[in-house]
């Protein structure tokens, strides 16, 4: 049977040559992820089954990105359990305070998921890897468990979605107002037990773009989102001392739609609360006041996203009534950061800066919301409550569009205050 | 397998972020969890949910987070059983995954109201809406999922390939 690049991947972690959409396979794990809320969980199940050995301690990786460092007494206590579990066990990739980064942005960058790998994680937005043309997905901590005892995962083959891209982004659109359109599209269960996959034009997106691409997926519902390889994935790769494992989707492979989506037509968007695909492009936004920017996350908190906002924040003042919270995503990142000058940038406009985590993106800590608060933020999700207080507002942008509206204390566009992108 | 109890109706798009908010993600506990389970979409499910009540829900339920704090939040309240139009994905899979019961079923998504008395058999994949006097049909889940639920949960079937070496 012709396959998708998705299903040719899952078929080569199963060993079978033979798979149709909607059937259930056992296939293979090169990688589990767990994070420092996940895991907890997925340990006790893991040890409750009475499992003495990890199936492979290399192919684990423990991230404590959420609540740390630690925000309080029972996420301490969280993190404990999981230092305990990495001791024990022989857990090679550990990540904790101190060389950790947001999960999504740590793994790739230092090189542990490839193009190829069949990854699955404890955490949702495990779909960000697909940027590398890996099948990666995201699980609970019941399938963490089972996935660390025996190697393996169960899935349902999935049917697709292609989208074909054309021409080139323009002045300030990125990646993030790429994923958003399409998601305003699709809308949040449009790709619901789906592959998307990213083919044609690609040239005009970096990797950072297409990790902040793929990481959305699942706010369209979808299991994985997955580019097709090129000279940049290559190069990516190839810094890391990893070689390229290509899966090539057949010539005839079948799709449930194909949609020819031309970069040159997108315009800075923004998703309005409390759903991703409640787009609009931002200059038909109107005026909201915003109280607080929150620039970072493991949708956006990557190098060439701070690069981006300190280009727009340089010489600048953020408003009096806006709060702007800066948090690069890993450790390297904030180390570039600094060597580039962007992190003086930032706290000369009047920002904090943070050590990685997730913090305010999931209503964590280090920037909770109050009744009525509006924010901006390059983050992920503008669900109810996500930031905060139920009555609070979260609006999904870019970076570009975020370090505008920190200047402006309004939700715009860096064009609207005069500041144009000249490369 | 049957269940009875009262319905609890809610819309499309129930996300994780409502079902149990991260605030509540430091602990792990299903009692814990239990106390605070739809607390930013129906502020007191948790009193007012009784063991064997059902979920019945629109489209895409448990969107959002992978936290299995959902449907174990849900499972803790005593929910015997959550009916929805679709479900999002990785919401499907933790519910099987925990053994909790969950069935796709648009009819029941449409028709069932706030309080009415349903009794479920699954092995039939029968819905009874005692109050409506209606019978609701859904598909029954391929076997390799019903053996994970029949076994109590995914980890259950590998205790019992561990005590076989
Ligand atoms: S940054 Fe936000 S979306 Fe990403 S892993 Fe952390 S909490 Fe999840």
């Amino acid at each position: 049977m012709s396959k998708t690049m998705t299903q040719k991947i899952i078929a080569a972690h199963c060993q079978k040559d033979d798979i149709y959409p909607g059937e259930i396979v056992m296939a293979k794990v090169d990688l589990v992820l767990g994070n420092d809320i996940t895991s907890p969980i997925a340990i006790r199940e893991f040890e409750n089954s009475g499992g003495k050995e990890v199936f492979d301690r290399e192919k684990i990786a423990l991230i404590m990105d959420h609540f740390t460092p630690n925000k309080d007494i029972k996420a301490a206590r969280q993190c404990l359990e999981v230092r305990n579990f990495v001791k024990g066990y022989g857990i090679k990739h550990f990540f904790d305070v101190g060389e950790m980064g947001i999960e999504h942005a740590l793994l790739p960058e230092k090189g542990l998921v490839k193009s190829g790998d069949l990854v699955i994680g404890a955490d949702s937005h495990t779909c960000t890897y697909g940027a590398l043309g890996a099948f990666s997905t995201g699980v609970g901590s019941t399938d963490m468990a089972y996935a660390m005892s025996t190697g393996k995962v169960w899935l349902r083959i999935p049917s697709a979605l292609k989208f074909i891209l054309k021409n080139h982004v323009q002045g300030w659109v990125s990646g993030k107002d790429v994923i958003l359109s399409i998601i305003g599209m699709l809308g949040v269960s449009g790709a619901r037990y789906k592959s998307m996959e990213f083919d044609g034009d690609l040239s005009s997106l970096s990797m950072d773009d297409r990790f902040c691409i793929a990481n959305m997926a699942i706010e369209a519902g979808a299991k994985n989102g997955i580019f097709s390889i090129d000279e940049k994935t290559m190069e990516y790769e190839r810094e890391r001392g990893n070689k390229t494992n290509e899966y090539k989707a057949d010539t005839d492979a079948e799709y449930e739609s194909i949609f020819e989506i031309d970069l040159a037509q997108i315009r800075p968007t923004v998703a309005f609360p409390h759903l991703p695909d409640n787009t609009r492009p931002v200059d038909e936004a109107g005026e909201i006041p915003i109280d607080q920017v929150v620039i970072g996350s493991c949708t956006n908190g990557r190098l060439e996203d701070l690069a981006i906002a300190a280009k727009i924040l340089k010489g600048n003042k953020v408003d009096k009534n806006c709060r702007v919270i800066v948090i690069p995503a890993t450790q390297k990142i904030y180390l570039d950061a600094i060597e580039k000058g962007f992190i003086s940038t930032f706290i000369e406009s009047g920002c904090a800066v943070s050590t990685p985590t997730c913090g305010p993106c999931l209503g964590g800590h280090m920037g909770i919301l109050a009744q009525g608060e509006k924010a901006v933020a390059t983050t992920n999700r503008n669900f109810v409550g996500r930031m905060g207080h139920i009555k609070s507002e979260v609006y999904l942008a870019s970076p570009a569009v975020a370090a505008a509206t920190a200047i402006a204390g309004k939700l715009v566009s860096p064009e609207r205050i005069g500041i144009r992108n000249e490369g | 397998m049957k269940v009875k109890g009262k319905v609890f109706v809610y819309p499309d798009n129930v996300d994780t972020d409502v079902i149990i908010p991260a605030r509540y993600l430091n602990s792990s506990d299903g009692k814990e969890l239990a106390a605070h389970c739809m607390e930013d979409i129906d502020s007191d499910f948790s009193s007012k949910v009784k063991k064997g009540d059902i979920i019945v829900a629109g489209s895409n339920f448990g969107c959002g987070s992978s936290r299995e704090h959902a449907p174990l939040s849900i499972k803790a309240s005593g929910i015997s059983c959550v009916i929805a139009k679709d479900f999002a994905r990785i919401f499907y899979r933790n519910a099987i995954n925990i053994g909790l019961p969950i069935l796709e079923c648009p009819e029941a998504a449409a028709q069932c109201e706030q309080g009415d008395t349903l009794e479920i058999n699954f092995e039939l994949g029968e819905i009874v809406n005692i109050s409506k006097n209606k019978v609701y049909h859904t598909f029954a889940f391929p076997d390799f999922l019903q053996n994970i639920i029949q076994s109590g949960g995914l980890m259950n079937t590998i205790k019992t390939e561990v005590e076989k070496k």
